[in-house]
């Protein structure tokens, strides 16, 4: 069933200087429970999408459609937005211990203390990082971080996730590990999922369907891979360069243990 | 030495004497300083924070005028309130001046820009990123404002502490508009001033402890709630 629908999505910037288009998709769709990559090279307009599907960014022209309802982007209800949950490149934890800002969202939801400690107990558990609750969220690793700020966004169990290179920041064994993790979680919780990302191999590893931008518009869409086995005239260039880096890559240190 | 150590004793004497006359200069004093920064710091968060945080046509010049307004002379301050006020002034029916309301006025005058200032560069320099991954995680606009005020605490209770700073010091607009009547209108600086004309040099160096003891009190329990150790 599909639960998001994108329409004739144009996003344009306009300064004195220049007018440009950051963004132009004619359509996409999320179905429940399923999780969508969306790949690209640096500027594509990948964050531009992901924000304006999210309604952080309103569009400059375009139809979105949540659950059947047609979603104005600049008054959008509260009741859709509590529905929603994005995690960023960085973690932005705010200045306060790791347990008050996992229990954000629920606060904004006015969930019952009780109910809220219960469930930011058990969120924290499942991302590993409960024995960190009390700490000062500036005191964390990167992964520590982001592993709270993923919990932060999966204890208000949302509806649909979007997640905006969530691994960038990350070393590649700390990076490994928590894509392992979240992968299970999102599948045990059959939490819908945007996941922007702009590294084949973590497009590969996390999703079942990708989409492919190349200069703000949609050049390729279809199993994650399908799409990455046969690119088109428009993908080709950039996904056939991962593809020769991921070969030499595991050329060169043998046959490796990757999740991906 | 001579001078600093007879008014030492005097301020102690004073002080120990529970001097009805000086309590109540005391006592005013208190009351209206942190009436004026209390009202600045109403209005001029939320007033700081959307000019930190909105664009809009005319924003520089509104915060140019803002940042003047963060050096305004408290004399200057003080003969706007009197204009404001006088008999025959667009408030004159109210018969403010020469009342410690007059004197609140003036004070808020000069406390205020500096609260909407000092905030307005405060919330400018918060990443945006982290406004968004705030909204996006459910927060309205109020839950919003109240998040970033609390993540901005330190730079927030510098800026009241520097309002409330200069309202404590501030002589020029309290004597033109509250005239030091005693018993009245008569604070801590305007009394200073009236005792070093007369040549009272003891009596001005007791209230001049006094007025420090006070600002060192405030600004004491402000610096501890600021430096607080972390935690939620």
């Amino acid at each position: 069933m599909i639960i998001y629908e994108l329409e004739d999505v144009r996003y344009d910037i306009e300064s004195k200087k220049e007018s440009r288009t950051i963004l132009k998709v004619d359509h996409l769709s999320l179905q429940e429970g399923e999780i969508v990559g969306v790949i690209g090279p640096n500027g594509a307009g990948k964050s531009t999408l992901l924000k304006v599907m999210a309604f952080l960014l309103p569009p400059t022209t375009g139809k979105l459609t949540y659950r059947g309802q047609r979603i104005n982007p600049g008054a959008v209800p509260m009741s859709v937005r509590h529905q929603l949950a994005t995690v960023f490149q960085h973690s932005l934890l705010l200045d306060m211990d790791v347990f008050h800002n996992v229990a954000l969202g629920l606060k904004f939801r006015k969930i019952d203390k009780v109910e809220q400690n219960r469930r930011v107990e058990q969120w924290l558990e499942r991302f590993k990082v409960a024995h960190l609750a009390r700490q000062h969220a500036h005191t964390l690793s990167g992964g520590e971080a982001q592993r709270v700020s993923l919990a932060r966004a999966l204890v208000v169990e949302p509806d649909i996730l979007f997640l905006d290179e969530p691994f960038s920041a990350l070393d590649f064994p700390t990076k490994v590990s928590l894509m392992e993790d979240l992968k299970q979680i999102l599948k045990e919780t059959k939490t819908t999922a945007l996941f922007v990302s702009h590294d084949l191999m973590e497009v590969k590893y996390m999703t079942e369907r990708l989409v492919v931008l190349i200069e703000g518009h949609k050049a390729q869409e279809g199993p994650t891979d399908a799409v990455i086995h046969q690119p088109n005239d428009q993908t080709a260039p950039f996904l056939n360069q991962w593809r020769q880096f991921i070969h030499s890559f595991s050329g060169r240190i043998g046959s490796p243990s990757l999740p991906y | 030495m001579g001078l600093i150590g007879e008014g030492l004793i005097k301020a102690v004497e004073m002080l120990l004497s529970g001097d009805p006359e000086l309590l109540a200069i005391t006592w005013l004093t208190l009351r209206v300083s942190l009436t004026a920064t209390l009202i600045s710091v109403i209005v001029g968060l939320p007033l700081g924070v959307l000019l930190g945080l909105v664009r809009f046509p005319g924003r520089k010049l509104l915060v140019t005028v803002i940042n003047l307004g963060m050096g305004l002379p408290p004399v200057v301050a003080g003969l706007w309130v009197t204009l404001l006020l006088w008999r025959s002034g667009p408030l004159g029916q109210y018969a403010l001046l020469y009342t410690p309301t007059a004197i609140i006025m003036a004070q808020v005058l000069v406390s205020l820009p500096i609260i909407i200032g000092l905030t307005t560069s405060t919330f400018q320099n918060i990443n945006p990123q982290l406004i968004m991954q705030i909204r996006s995680l459910g927060a309205s606009r109020w839950q919003l404002f109240i998040v970033l005020i609390r993540e901005a605490r330190l730079a927030i209770l510098a800026a009241i502490m520097a309002g409330l700073g200069r309202v404590l010091a501030e002589v020029g607009a309290s004597m033109m508009v509250g005239g030091n009547i005693k018993g009245e209108t008569r604070i801590l600086t305007t009394a200073m001033v009236m005792e070093v004309s007369k040549g009272n040099f003891d009596v001005a160096i007791a209230l001049s402890f006094i007025l420090m003891g006070l600002a060192f009190l405030i600004t004491f329990a402000l610096t501890s709630m600021q430096q607080r150790k972390r935690s939620a």
